[in-house]
């Protein structure tokens, strides 16, 4: 028998798709400029790379505000605990179909590798984009602020680092959609709120 | 529309052909009519005898012009020491003009320069009326030695059956007036020995000319001159292709400020900041901290519909048809593109330039100078420039690709007598040595009497055939891989893909590696639950 808990509130499905979707706007128009492959052409590129950063930067005002009065933002305070465990888990539980090492609950939503996972993308794969990115942004103002001997070649470099480490946690977030469960209790959980659990 | 255009010019030239002299004085600006000057009405028997005129009331206008590169064709560069000028430097078009004088010298600004004994103290040699014609009836054969066709009229080239009509020199002398495009392009358009043959961005369409082939010069717009541009004073015309101003950090030129600089550039006017109203007009004036303001605004030369010379190719010259005669073989255009007497040519038109960094520092390969047959061609003049010295921009040139004949033994180029109704002329003869000898002689330079041919490259920045800037390069030219700016160094160019390909590679294998490892524990998923 499987029971269901409310997992995620309305803000945060709201927050999780529409970053979901600029995200993966922002890489697409990122490798465009990049020059990865051609699609709405550079000049189109960059303005709607700009304008989904900008719109991305308004999301978080609001994700941050909502994280410290909610106090959710104390989901993502890494553990150690059963991180081992649910390597394991991954590598050959999952397979025998195990039940899973974590206990969902609304307090710990996310389980311990989840919660590293994000707290890498929060703390070095975000600020890493959004510094850089800003700094691109502002290219032409360099000299006036003073950071003349910035190397664009550099800044860019970062940034693209950046945008492909993204790139490699969004295609094993998408993969691990299908771990809960079932195959689709996270889907499901993200666009109603409520999880499916053993 | 272009024959539409042409009606319109004709129309325009047809009325102002009807219109008395007196309605034509009054359009002018000019506080002189000239017509109305004894000392001009006179039958002149030479041009000098104009000069003479010119001179009784203009006393200063000789001495000032004997100091002008248009006088003397000679040029020190004051930042190498190379002594240039159309005098002495070698090019890969007609190559050199020692022992061509008589035909070179049609665009000199004087008379009778017809050896290298030329008197060039003379002020009456100074010839006043080839720039400041109004009528346009006023024109200088080659072969002359800048003297025009006055009196009777002559057969040129002798034996040719060619009569050529004289010049009424007194009418051109009653109306002359300020420089136009007309007599400014009578030499520079053709230069290189025919129109739009040697710069590319200068032809005849520039004589009157469409907004789409140069937006300042549109002959019903801005309607510029050359002189609104290259502003002379006391006759010095400013603007050079030997010391150029590769990049103008002096801002627009303002009213009472001495020494602004060369007045030709495009900042001279437009400022280091002319994007005002443009979208990304703070963007596109950061552009034009590393690009010249020519790369975008100049998307293709020879955009008049005349062809300009890419490639010449002097070394298959030489040829005869059946009856041992030369011959000249044209493309489905009707441009030459081979003639017995000059060799192979590639022609084009609305060519897109190729881009350099350019910092206005040009050094020739000069006759004395050692070449080298090798890989890589001989540079005729080359250009400094990089992305970190602080003086350069990228630049849009023209560069001519040439094979021209040299003395493989001395390794030199080689300054070959062309043009000439003798016996060592090569364009009547087809006698490379003894067309090379008559000319190394009258350079004063050695020949070993052996001729080869090397490939050779000559650049011309181009800055003519400024486009609307709605016809201005879009982002995409450059920001792209195998754009225009492809082979740029030195800067981070966005859309070329310019990270460390570690970078690049490395994230699109991990990306791959990511994407299998999560399809294979997916699959064996599967797989087990199967099973199970």
């Amino acid at each position: 028998m499987s029971e269901k808990i409310y997992i995620f509130k309305k803000f945060e499905r709201f927050w999780h798709w529409s970053q979901a979707a600029l995200i993966i706007f922002l890489m697409l128009t990122g490798f465009e400029i990049h020059g990865s492959y051609s699609n709405f052409g550079f000049e189109k590129a960059v303005g709607y790379h700009t304008t989904a950063a900008w719109t991305l930067v308004g999301l978080w005002i609001f994700a941050i505000f909502w994280h410290l009065t909610t106090g959710e933002w104390r989901q993502y305070v890494p553990t150690t605990k059963n991180v081992v465990a649910m390597i394991q888990y991954y590598l050959s539980g999952i397979f025998k179909d195990a039940p899973h090492p974590h206990r969902q609950t609304q307090l710990s939503k996310h389980n311990p590798l989840q919660r590293l996972a994000y707290l890498g993308v929060l703390l070095f794969i975000s600020p890493l984009l959004w510094t850089t990115g800003w700094l691109y942004l502002f290219y032409d103002q360099w000299a006036a602020w003073g950071l003349g001997s910035l190397s664009l070649y550099w800044v860019a470099t970062f940034h693209v680092l950046g945008a492909f480490m993204m790139l490699l946690f969004l295609i094993a977030h998408i993969y691990l959609i299908t771990a809960g469960a079932t195959l689709t209790s996270h889907l499901k959980a993200m666009i109603t709120g409520w999880e499916e659990v053993h | 529309m272009l024959r539409t255009r042409h009606l319109a010019v004709f129309m325009a030239a047809a009325i102002a052909l009807c219109t008395s002299p007196l309605q034509a004085f009054a359009q002018s600006k000019s506080t002189a009519d000239h017509s109305k000057f004894k000392e001009l009405q006179q039958v002149f028997k030479s041009g000098p005898e104009v000069t003479k005129a010119c001179l009784s009331c203009h006393t200063e206008a000789a001495k000032q012009v004997h100091k002008t590169k248009h006088w003397t064709w000679e040029f020190m560069n004051p930042d190498n020491q190379q002594k240039l000028g159309k005098k002495n430097v070698v090019n890969n078009f007609c190559i050199s003009i020692p022992s061509n004088y008589a035909a070179c010298t049609a665009c000199h600004v004087g008379y009778g320069w017809k050896d290298k004994d030329f008197d060039f103290s003379k002020e009456e040699n100074v010839d006043c009326v080839v720039c400041h014609d109004t009528t346009g009836t006023y024109s200088k054969p080659p072969g002359l030695a800048g003297n025009p066709v006055v009196g009777a009229p002559i057969e040129l080239p002798p034996g040719s059956g060619k009569m050529l009509k004289p010049v009424d020199l007194s009418k051109v002398a009653q109306k002359v007036g300020k420089t136009s495009r007309d007599t400014c392009g009578a030499c520079h358009f053709s230069g290189g020995g025919g129109d739009g043959v040697k710069h590319g961005d200068m032809d005849t369409s520039l004589a009157a000319p469409t907004a789409a082939v140069d937006i300042h010069m549109d002959a019903e717009g801005l309607d510029f001159t050359c002189g609104t541009c290259h502003k002379a004073s006391s006759h010095d015309v400013p603007g050079s292709r030997y010391t150029p101003t590769a990049i103008d950090k002096g801002g627009a030129h303002i009213r009472g400020k001495e020494k602004q600089g060369n007045p030709a550039t495009c900042v001279a006017c437009h400022d280091n900041t002319p994007h005002k109203k443009a979208k990304q007009a703070e963007r596109l004036n950061h552009h034009a901290k590393k690009v010249a303001c020519q790369t975008c605004h100049i998307p293709e030369f020879a955009r008049g519909g005349i062809p300009t010379k890419m490639v010449w190719d002097w070394s298959t010259a030489g040829k005869l048809d059946k009856d041992g005669k030369q011959f000249s073989k044209k493309d489905e255009h009707g441009h030459v593109v081979y003639a017995s007497h000059k060799g192979d040519f590639v022609m084009g038109t609305n060519v897109k330039p190729e881009y350099r960094w350019f910092n206005g520092e040009v050094t020739y390969t000069l006759l004395g100078d050692k070449v080298e047959k090798g890989d890589k061609p001989t540079q005729i003049n080359r250009i400094g420039g990089s992305a970190t010295d602080g003086k350069s921009l990228i630049w849009p040139m023209k560069i001519m690709r040439g094979k021209q004949p040299y003395d493989p033994v001395n390794k030199t180029l080689v300054t070959p007598h062309t043009a000439g109704n003798d016996d060592t002329g090569f364009w009547k003869n087809l006698n490379w040595e003894k067309a090379i000898e008559t000319g190394m002689k009258s350079s004063g330079a050695p020949f070993s009497g052996k001729v080869d041919f090397i490939e050779t490259e000559m650049y011309w920045p181009t800055t003519h055939m400024v486009a609307a800037k709605d016809k201005a390069l879009g982002c995409t030219e450059c920001h792209a891989k195998g754009g225009r700016l492809e082979g740029i160094e030195g800067v981070y160019l966005p859309g070329r893909g310019d990270v460390h390909p570690w970078i690049t590679q490395g994230g699109w294998i991990l990306a791959l590696l990511t994407l299998l490892g999560v399809l294979g524990h997916g699959f064996i998923r599967i797989i087990a639950s199967k099973k199970a």
